[in-house]
């Protein structure tokens, strides 16, 4: 186990949309070199938070803190992928890469072609990314999240229709780069999936942190909503 | 102030029913236009008006953007001292002193430069932080409505005097109708923006106006030295009594405006303090989730979650 | 500075070569420019007298109609699949995006408008009476007065409802000068009857001034959620 101290610091951050708030006062830290899952119902703030800690939505208060800086500060630590695969339908999945690749400062084609083929793909394929299977487009996502080697991984709803042979070769990976000290956040829906890998589960509900536990089964079941 | 209100009011009704006497009894019939010209004591005063509050709105939006880093804020600071400076001086310089046009004297310059300068630290001294976002839509809302007076009145005027309701080379008419179109886009952007940095992306509009402004200005006074054109709003100096009664009207003016921007200044603090009441109150309860999420105004790009 | 050059060049020609692979839409805005000049040219009697006058006028409003339906297309593709998050989320400054995005227009801009000046030069039976290579420059600078304003209100239109309407909503107000000088200019040079140079220092004042604004508040518009 990597324990290191914590990387990311959440500070009574709040967040609303109008007269809404999605984020009510999350104050949390979360060590490095873990895997922390988040989960909660729709509505219960985990897209806002994890866009917040990506430096994608500002809080109206509080603050987030990645490694001691603003999340724009530490963008270079920082890898994102959200529901929404982040990629250009028109071009293949080595032209998406080189092309954020480019915008980190990532010579050549050798990394672009290593991620890809982590995440289980083949670098050669010339199909369009927009034509690929919704599973094929969560691993290039994923591809592109991890290309600059960030230390902290946020990934919102990475398993969604993905079919569970690929989606347990992510978890599988994603276990992989914990051991190797990278800290990982999943929002999913799917907590059994993660049950052998994850070191922490948060459940959020109505915009606030309701409870983290190591393991699934000591989680009381949810409220019912009124 | 509140408690004061209802008596400015009432003094600004009275200022302004004397201007109006002034205007249509007082003030001598000109000579060549006969009694038409007395719109002129709307027309002007309006202009004048409008043209210091939008003046305000892009001091305030210069002030919204630089209030983001206190490096920005010195930086702008400095830049506004050294253009207060410049303005104070240039107009002695001989070379400039030249090309400032007949009967504007080099004092008269160099004073509203140092008035312009002290304008922006008062705004920054008495607005503080969102204050100085709630000025920015007074004045620009408040602006239009006084620029839309002028744009009316213009071509009232134009008609019977010139036979002619618009002439494309009137350098004057034309830069408030440009003035006229980007502040109402500002009301637009600030109605139509879902963002959470509605403001900022208003103000950012309200500097691209200002910059725009002597542009405009210029476009035209050439295009018109190429392409003689009737010049509506007349030249040339005026009979002291017109001035006079013009004064007086820009004073009422003034007061009427200063009275409304107040009324409006208020109405958007309070409705902004509701809002924050309300979104309060929303954070310290635990209401059900779906109740929530129906009365959610959703932001285009990402729903909550 | 480096890294600014190889982003904003690598950004162009990812642009360039999604707009080609969409040849769709590229086909689309040409065939409406051949339809915005053909109206015209029904609207607007080829063979009158003043047509001389008038058609520099005509060719600019033809272009500004023509750029607006461009602008609105190049933002859309970075909002599908939310692309745009990608960007915002990588150390790539700003500014890189914005002056990559304007060239990717200019030069799209620019190929309707070659597109469009034949078309309008054979309807119209134009000869230039004034010095012809003087169009060069009003083209240029003209066509890169109403691309980085738009681009950057494009921008700042992703935040709004009605975006498409936004864009024209916020472009023409603040590009009134900007059209007069063109349009002037063009009148001048075609007619031949008076000097353009003052309306070229005017649009190249013009170009400098809102660039430098453009490019200076552009984070702020990629920033705002």
């Amino acid at each position: 186990m990597n324990l290191q101290p914590p990387v990311v610091k959440v500070e009574n951050v709040v967040k609303q949309f109008g007269r809404f708030a999605a984020l009510r006062g999350v104050t949390a830290e979360f060590e490095g070199g873990r895997f922390h899952v988040i989960l909660g119902d729709n509505g219960a703030g985990k897209t806002t938070l994890l866009r917040a800690l990506a430096g994608l939505a500002h809080p109206t208060r509080g603050a987030v803190s990645i490694l001691g800086k603003t999340p724009h500060e530490a963008c270079r630590d920082l890898g994102y992928m959200a529901h929404p695969s982040l990629l250009y339908d028109e071009m293949s999945g080595i032209e998406n890469l080189r092309y954020f690749a480019s915008l980190y400062d990532i010579p050549g084609d050798d990394r672009c072609r290593e991620v890809i083929r982590a995440v289980g793909l083949d670098p050669e394929l010339a199909r369009p990314v927009g034509k690929y299977s919704q599973g094929m487009r969560q691993r290039m996502s994923l591809a592109r999240a991890i290309l600059h080697d960030p230390k902290i991984l946020l990934l919102d709803e990475p398993f969604s229709n993905v079919d569970v042979h690929s989606a347990r070769e992510m978890v599988a990976l994603l276990a992989g780069m914990r051991d190797a000290g990278k800290t990982i956040f999943v929002v999913t829906h799917q907590a059994a999936l993660l049950e052998g890998a994850a070191d922490e589960f948060l459940w959020m509900e109505n915009g606030q942190i309701v409870d983290r536990t190591r393991d699934l089964s000591t989680h009381s079941t949810y409220p019912e909503p009124a | 102030m509140k408690k004061a209100f209802p008596i400015l009011a009432g003094l600004t009704a009275i200022f302004l029913a004397y201007a109006f006497y002034q205007a249509m009894f007082v003030a001598p019939t000109d000579f060549a236009q006969g009694d038409v010209y007395r719109i002129i004591y709307y027309h002007v005063p309006s202009a004048w008006t409008a043209f210091l509050l939008f003046f305000i709105n892009f001091l305030a939006s210069v002030q919204y953007l630089a209030n983001a880093k206190p490096s920005w804020r010195r930086a702008v600071n400095w830049v506004v001292v050294l253009l207060g400076i410049v303005g104070f001086i240039a107009p002695f310089v001989p070379q400039v002193r030249a090309q400032l046009p007949t009967g504007m004297y080099p004092s008269s310059v160099a004073t509203t430069a140092l008035i312009l300068v002290g304008l922006y630290f008062l705004i920054a001294r008495f607005f503080p932080e969102q204050n100085v976002d709630l000025l920015a839509v007074t004045t620009a809302e408040v602006g239009v409505v006084f620029c839309t007076i002028v744009l009316i009145t213009g071509p009232i005027w134009a008609r019977p005097v010139w036979g002619i309701w618009w002439a494309p080379g009137d350098i004057r008419l034309t830069s408030t109708l440009v003035l006229w179109l980007i502040y109402v886009s500002y009301l637009v952007l600030r109605r139509f923006s879902d963002s959470a940095q509605t403001q900022k992306l208003a103000a950012v509009l309200a500097v691209f106006g200002a910059l725009d402004v002597p542009l405009v200005y210029f476009s035209i006074w050439f295009f018109r030295t190429q392409h003689p054109q009737p010049v509506i709003g007349g030249g040339g100096s005026m009979d002291p009594r017109m001035l006079h009664t013009l004064l007086i009207s820009w004073m009422a003016f003034l007061c009427f405006a200063y009275l409304i921007c107040w009324s409006r200044f208020q109405l958007e603090r309070l409705r902004r303090e509701v809002e924050e009441a309300e979104a309060l109150e929303s954070l310290l309860e635990t209401p059900s989730s779906s109740a929530q999420i129906s009365k959610a105004r959703v932001p285009l790009s990402r729903g909550p979650q | 500075m480096n890294l600014f050059w190889s982003i904003m060049l690598a950004t162009l020609a990812k642009d360039i070569r999604l707009e080609w692979r969409s040849k769709d839409a590229l086909n689309a805005m040409l065939f409406f420019s051949l339809l915005v000049v053909v109206i015209f040219v029904f609207s607007f009697d080829p063979l009158a007298e003043e047509s001389r006058h008038i058609v520099g006028g005509l060719v600019w409003v033809a272009f500004l109609f023509a750029a607006v339906v461009a602008l609105n297309q190049t933002w859309a593709r970075e909002l599908r699949n939310q692309v745009l998050d990608a960007y915002r989320v990588s150390p790539a400054p700003a500014t890189a995006l914005f002056v990559a995005k304007v060239l990717g227009n200019f030069l799209f801009v620019s190929v309707l408008e070659a597109l469009m000046t034949p078309l309008f030069v054979i309807f119209y039976n134009l000869h230039v009476l004034g010095p012809a290579w003087q169009l060069i420059p009003v083209a240029l600078l003209g066509t890169w007065a109403l691309v980085v304003n738009g681009t950057f209100f494009a921008a700042m239109s992703l935040r709004t409802r009605s975006r498409e309407l936004m864009l024209p909503l916020l472009l023409f107000p603040v590009s009134i000068p900007a059209v007069l000088g063109m349009v002037a200019a063009t009148t001048s040079i075609l007619t031949g009857e008076n000097p353009a140079h003052f309306y070229i220092v005017l649009l190249l004042t013009y170009d400098v001034v809102f660039t430098t604004a453009c490019i200076g508040l552009f984070d702020t518009v990629l920033q705002a959620e």
